[in-house]
C-alpha cells in the first residue's frame, strides 16, 4: 500500500526532512518512505524506487514530497499523520545541551577568574588534577583520600613554593571567605580565623564560636596527617598560620589538631606565638598546658571556641564543664537512669563524625578505660568484627572500615541506622552516645532518617523491663538548611537528650556511666 | 614563607572549580559562589597505558619546551596566508606528479585495501588518462602494481571523499604569503555520479573531460583577469555567512561566483560556454570546498616539522584507515580502521549503504574550521544531532583541545570569538575529547555518490600512537 502526498510551495530544509525521513521510516509497518522536495534527482529516485510515479508530474524544487510504503492503509494513514505532526512541531529552539567543560584546563578557560578548585575524585586521578591546578594559581581543596603519603608532600611543596592553599588530602571541611566548603556550615562572620587538621572538629568548633556569639573569618582545613607526619611537617597548618597573622580581620587564631608529632607541635606553637594575635589550641587527646603569653589552651573542642569568642570580645573565659545549670544536669541523670534494668551497663557511641567519635573515646578511655574502638589507638581494644560491639564501644562509623561500597554515614544515614539495630538486640547497652551533624554535605534530614530506628530502641528495651538513654549532641548552626531546631524537636519528641556540645554530651554520658556503674 | 596569594584569595570573591561529587558545586552555588562542575573522565578513557605515560609527559614537559613549540606552531596557522594564484594542471604544478602516480586521500592505502569509491576513481581515472580502454583493463592494471598509489598529503595536496589526482586533471595552485609553500586540489565536480564518491561511467568521464577544456581554462582566464584570491579573507567571511568551511559551502561557493563573474564575462569566450561555466558553479554548493580545503593544507602545512609540537598537522581517511600526522613526528602517519559516519541519509538510503569514512577534507578542522566552527552554521545543526545550542556546545567543547583561538575566523554567535586553533593531540589524550569533525558519507559501492551527512568520530587509537611517540620521542 502506496501514498503520496504532494504539498505546494512548502519549502523544507533538507536536512529537517531527512530527520523526519529517518523517524517516519522507524514506525512499525513502514516498509518504505520518502519525506523530500522535489527537486529533479529526488524525483528520479522516487520513481526508480517504485515510490512514486505520476503522482510527481509538475512538482518543483519547491514542493514537498511525502511518499510512504505501508504493510496497510491503517499504517499507511498513521505514518502520513506522524510525518505531517513532526513537520508542525516547532524546534525546540534552545533546549540543546549547555556545554560543560571536560577537563580543568577547559573550565579554566570558561571561568578565567577561577580561584579554587575542589577535587574529590578517586585518589589515584586526583593528585595529576591538583598539580595542575596548583600550576594554573588555583588554590585547592583536596576531598580525595588515598593520596601517599609521598604525594601529599609533593604537592604541599608545590603549594608553598607557589603560596597557594592544598587543603587535604582527606580535608571535608573548610570555610573560605564565609563560604562553606564541601562538609560545613554556616556560620556567622566575625573575627576569629580557625585552622584545623580534622574536619568534623572544625565544624564542632566553628559551630560553637557562632553559639557563643563569636563569628569566624576563615576555616581552613590542612587534611588529617598534616601535623602527624612529620615529613609533611604542618606545612598547611604554618601557611594558614601565617595567613591568618597577616590577615587584617582575623584578631584570634583557634588551631585544632589530632595528636600531632612533638617536633611539629613545637613549630606550630612557635608559629602562633610570632603571630601576636591571641591564639588558642586544642590539641585533641593531649592535656592542655598553661596559658604562656598569646597562647591559650583549649581541653576539649567546645572550650577552644569558647576561649576564642572570650578573647575575640574581650571577656575572661571561665573553665566550665556545662553550659546548663548543674541542677538541671543532676536531673537528667537522675530521670535516665532510673528506669534501667541491671543487666544494662555499657556505653555504645555510634558516631559519623571522626573527631567527635575520638573527642569521645579518648574521654571514655582516660576516665573509665577498656573502651573498644575502630579508632583505638591501644591494638588490643580494636574489635576483630567492627560491626560487634563488645562491652564500652564507641565506633566512628565514617571509617573505611564501614564505608566500603557505601557513602559516609554523614551523606547516607542508613550506615547507622543498620547499627542501631544490631545494637538494640544487646541487652547489656545502657547508653547510646550520638552525633548528629548538620551543615553542606550531610544528609538533608540526619535526625529524622534514624529516628524511627530509635523510637524502636527506646520501645524495645521498655518493653524488657529496662530503659534505653540516647545522649546526642547537634553540630549545626541556625543557617544550616536543615533547620537545627526542628532537628532538635525531632530528637527530643522522642525522649533523645539534646545536650550543647558534644564534648557536654560525652560528659554527661559518662557521668550517667558512672551512676550505673555503682 | 610567602602567603600573599592566600592573603588575595581572602579578598577575592570565590569562584570555584569542581571535580568530582556534584553537589559541592550545587551547595556553593546555593550559598551565591560561582562554581562550575567540569564533566571529568579518568584520563584517556581508562587506558592504563595511557594513563602511566601522561605521568612522564608531566617529567617530559619540564625538559622540552612543549608549550612553547605549540604556541609556534599555533603561531604559524594564525599568520597563514593561503592564495590562490593560479590554475594548472596536476602534471604541471604538483612536483613529483608523473602519469602512472595516483594521488589518493588518506594515509597510505594498497589496492588490495582500497575502499570502494577509492577504486572506482581509481578505474575511471585510468580510464580518463588514457592508461586503459576499458574499466576492465583499468580494473586489471590498477591491480598489477604498475601504478604507484601514494597519499596526496605526501604532495602538498588534498582531495574530497576518494582525492584521486591524475596527471591530466586541472588543479587550483595556492601559495601561502606568510611562508612561501604551495598546496594543490582539484576542481569540485558537483553533485550526483562523480568520480570523487568513485563513480566512472562515461558520463562522469566526459564531465572531468569537460573540465579539463572549458571550465578550468576558462576560470583560469577569468582569475588572471581577477589576480590573485585571498582565501583567508573569504574563509573569515564566510565564517560569518552560515558556513563552517566543510560541510556547508554556500556562501563560500557564493562569493566565489560573485568574485569571478565580472572577469568571466567579459572573456572572449562563446556566451554559451561561460553560461555553462556559471551555471555549474551555481548548482554546485560544494565547489568552494575544493578551496577551502587548500587553504587548509597550504596554512597547517607550514607548522609542520616543529620540534616538540604536539599540534595534529593532518587528519584524513580513504574509506580503509583514519590517520594522523603530528608536527614534531613530520610525515609519519598514525593509523586506525576509518569509522563510520553517525548521520542523517538522503531519501531512500541507510547505514547499509555507506562506505566508512572518507577523505581529505577533514584538514579543515586542523586549521579551526569545519566540525570546529559548527557554532558558525545553524544551518547544518541537525547533522549533529539537534539545535543550535548543540553546535555551539561542540565548538566550545573544541576550546579544550586546542592551543588558540583563531585571529581572523570567528563565530558571531560566540561573540565573535575565534574559532578554536591548533589541535593538541597531548591535550586529546589528556581530556578524552575527540576532534568534532562534520563530513559526508559515500555509498560503499563505486558509483553511487552521496548518501548522507554526520559527525565522525575519529579513531582514540590515532591519537594515543601519536602520544605515545611523543613520549618515546622524548623520554
Amino acid at each position: 500500500m502506496k501514498q503520496v502526498l504532494i504539498e505546494k510551495d512548502a519549502y523544507y530544509d533538507s536536512v529537517f526532512l531527512m530527520l523526519i525521513n529517518r523517524e517516519v521510516k522507524k514506525i512499525e509497518g513502514v516498509n518504505d518512505a520518502v519525506v523530500s522536495m522535489g527537486t529533479e534527482m529526488n524525483i528520479t529516485l522516487l520513481k526508480d524506487t517504485g515510490l512514486a510515479d505520476k503522482e510527481l508530474d509538475g512538482v518543483t524544487p519547491n514542493d514537498l514530497i511525502i511518499a510512504i510504503d505501508g504493510e496497510n492503509e491503517e499504517v499507511v494513514a498513521s505514518a502520513m499523520k506522524a510525518a505531517k505532526e513532526l513537520m508542525d512541531k516547532k524546534s525546540g529552539g534552545d533546549e540543546g545541551e549547555g556545554y560543560k567543560p571536560s577537563s580543568l584546563e577547559g573550565a579554566i578557560k570558561t571561568v578565567p577568574d577561577a580561584n579554587l578548585a575542589i577535587i574529590s575524585l578517586p585518589g589515584e586521578f586526583a593528585s595529576r588534577e591538583v598539580r595542575k591546578s596548583l600550576n594554573n594559581g588555583l588554590h585547592v581543596m583536596l576531598f580525595s583520600d588515598n593520596i601517599s603519603v609521598e604525594s601529599e608532600i609533593e604537592l604541599k611543596n608545590l603549594a608553598k613554593e607557589k603560596g597557594l592553599l592544598m587543603m587535604g588530602p582527606d580535608c571535608g571541611t573548610a570555610i573560605i571567605n564565609g563560604k562553606p566548603l564541601c562538609f560545613a556550615n554556616v556560620v556567622r562572620p566575625g573575627d576569629i580565623g580557625v585552622v584545623g587538621a580534622s574536619g568534623t572538629g572544625l565544624q564542632e568548633i566553628t559551630c560553637a564560636i557562632e553559639k557563643f556569639g563569636g563569628g569566624i573569618t576563615q576555616g581552613i582545613g590542612t587534611g588529617g596527617r598534616d601535623l602527624k607526619n612529620v615529613q609533611i611537617g604542618g606545612t598547611m597548618m604554618l601557611m594558614g598560620i601565617e595567613a591568618l597573622k597577616n590577615d587584617d580581620s582575623t584578631n584570634v587564631i583557634v588551631v585544632v589538631s589530632k595528636p600531632p608529632a612533638d617536633v611539629v607541635a613545637e613549630k606550630v606553637i612557635d608559629a602562633l606565638s610570632k603571630t601576636g594575635k591571641p591564639s588558642v589550641i586544642h590539641f585533641i587527646g593531649l592535656d592542655p598546658r598553661e596559658q604562656k603569653g598569646n597562647l591559650y589552651f583549649a581541653g576539649n573542642l567546645e572550650e577552644a571556641a569558647g576561649m576564642a569568642v572570650a578573647l575575640s570580645k574581650g571577656e575572661t573565659y571561665v573553665e566550665r564543664t556545662y553550659t546548663i545549670d548543674r541542677a538541671e544536669v543532676d536531673a537528667i541523670i537522675e530521670r535516665e537512669t532510673k528506669g534501667m534494668s541491671g543487666s544494662q551497663k555499657y556505653i555504645r557511641g555510634l558516631y559519623t563524625g571522626g573527631t567527635l567519635a575520638d573527642e569521645a573515646l579518648i574521654m571514655f578511655d582516660r576516665e573509665i578505660g577498656n573502651i573498644y574502638s575502630n579508632n583505638q589507638s591501644k591494638k588490643d581494644f580494636i574489635p576483630a568484627d567492627p560491626n560487634k560491639s563488645i562491652e564500652h564501644t564507641i565506633v566512628d562509623l565514617g571509617d573505611d572500615v564501614y564505608t566500603v561500597g557505601r557513602p559516609h554515614p554523614m551523606i547516607d544515614p542508613s550506615t547507622r541506622e543498620d547499627r542501631i539495630k544490631i545494637e538494640v538486640e544487646d541487652n547489656e547497652m545502657a547508653v547510646m552516645l550520638l552525633d548528629i551533624v548538620l551543615g553542606y554535605g550531610s544528609h538533608e534530614d540526619p535526625a529524622g532518617a534514624i529516628l524511627d530506628s530509635l523510637k524502636a530502641a527506646k520501645e524495645k528495651f521498655a518493653k524488657d523491663g529496662g530503659y534505653l538513654s540516647i545522649i546526642t549532641s547537634i553540630t549545626g548552626t541556625e543557617g544550616d538548611f536543615q533547620s537545627i531546631d526542628a532537628t532538635k524537636s525531632k530528637l527530643e519528641s522522642i525522649g533523645c537528650i539534646v545536650m550543647p556540645s558534644n564534648f557536654q554530651a560525652s560528659t554527661l554520658a559518662l557521668e550517667i556511666m558512672r551512676k550505673v556503674e555503682k | 614563607m610567602d602567603v600573599k596569594n592566600i592573603n588575595k584569595l581572602f579578598k577575592q570573591d570565590l569562584s570555584a572549580v569542581n571535580l568530582g561529587l556534584e553537589s559541592f558545586a550545587d551547595n556553593l552555588k546555593n550559598e551565591g559562589v560561582s562554581a562550575i562542575q567540569v564533566q571529568w573522565k579518568p584520563p584517556a578513557g581508562g587506558n592504563k597505558e595511557i594513563a602511566d605515560l601522561l605521568e612522564k609527559l608531566d617529567v617530559i614537559r619540564e625538559k622540552v619546551d612543549v608549550a612553547g613549540a605549540n604556541k609556534k606552531a599555533a603561531e604559524i596557522i594564525n599568520n597563514g596566508k593561503p592564495t590562490v594564484v593560479d590554475i594548472s594542471t596536476a602534471g604541471k604544478a604538483i612536483p613529483g606528479m608523473r602519469k602512472k602516480l595516483f594521488l589518493h586521500a588518506g594515509p597510505p592505502v594498497t589496492w588490495d585495501r582500497m575502499s570502494g569509491p577509492t577504486r572506482g576513481a581509481v578505474i575511471g581515472g585510468l580510464v580518463y588518462e588514457g592508461l586503459a580502454k576499458t574499466f576492465e583493463e583499468a580494473e586489471k592494471l590498477a591491480a598489477s602494481g604498475e601504478i604507484d598509489f601514494e597519499p596526496c598529503h605526501d604532495h602538498s595536496t588534498v582531495g574530497p571523499m576518494a582525492g584521486i589526482v591524475t596527471f591530466s586533471m586541472p588543479v587550483w595552485v595556492l601559495e601561502n604569503k606568510a611562508y612561501g609553500n604551495k598546496s594543490y586540489a582539484t576542481l569540485n565536480e558537483g553533485l550526483g555520479k562523480v568520480l570523487r564518491y568513485g563513480a566512472y561511467s562515461e558520463e562522469v568521464l566526459e564531465k572531468l573531460r569537460w573540465m579539463e577544456s572549458d571550465l578550468a581554462p576558462i576560470l583560469k582566464k577569468a582569475l588572471d583577469l581577477y589576480g590573485e584570491l585571498d582565501m583567508k579573507n573569504i574563509l573569515a567571511q564566510v565564517l560569518q555567512m552560515g558556513d563552517e568551511g566543510h560541510n556547508r559551502n554556500r556562501a563560500g561557493t557564493s562569493i566565489f561566483i560573485r568574485e569571478m563573474a565580472p572577469y568571466l564575462v567579459v572573456l572572449d569566450e562563446p556566451k554559451e560556454k561561460i553560461q555553462k561555466v556559471l551555471q555549474f558553479l551555481n548548482a554546485n554548493d560544494h565547489f568552494f570546498l575544493n578551496l577551502s580545503m587548500p587553504s587548509a593544507k597550504c596554512i597547517i602545512d607550514a607548522a609542520a616539522d616543529i620540534e616538540g609540537s604536539s599540534i595534529c598537522t593532518t587528519m584524513a581517511r580513504n574509506g580503509t584507515d583514519f590517520g594522523i600526522r603530528m608536527s614534531c613526528t613530520g610525515s609519519q602517519w598514525f593509523v586506525a580502521p576509518a569509522p563510520m559516519v553517525d548521520g542523517l541519509y538522503l531519501p531512500g538510503y541507510t547505514e547499509d549503504d555507506a562506505a566508512p569514512d572518507i577523505g581529505d577534507s577533514t584538514i579543515t578542522e586542523t586549521i579551526g574550521i569545519g566540525g570546529f566552527a559548527m557554532a558558525a552554521a545553524p544551518a547544518i545543526v541537525k547533522f549533529v544531532g539537534g539545535t543550535p545550542k548543540d553546535a555551539i556546545s561542540i565548538t566550545t567543547k573544541m576550546y579544550e583541545i586546542t592551543e588558540t583561538e583563531n585571529k581572523i575566523f570567528q563565530i558571531p554567535a560566540l561573540d565573535f570569538r575565534g574559532t578554536p586553533t591548533g589541535i593538541d593531540i597531548l591535550k586529546i589524550v589528556e581530556t578524552g575529547i575527540l576532534p568534532a569533525v562534520n563530513t559526508g558519507i559515500a555509498h560503499k559501492k563505486p558509483g553511487i555518490g552521496m548518501v548522507g551527512a554526520g559527525l565522525v568520530k575519529p579513531p582514540e587509537k590515532c591519537f594515543n600512537d601519536a602520544f605515545k611517540a611523543f613520549v618515546e620521542k622524548y623520554s
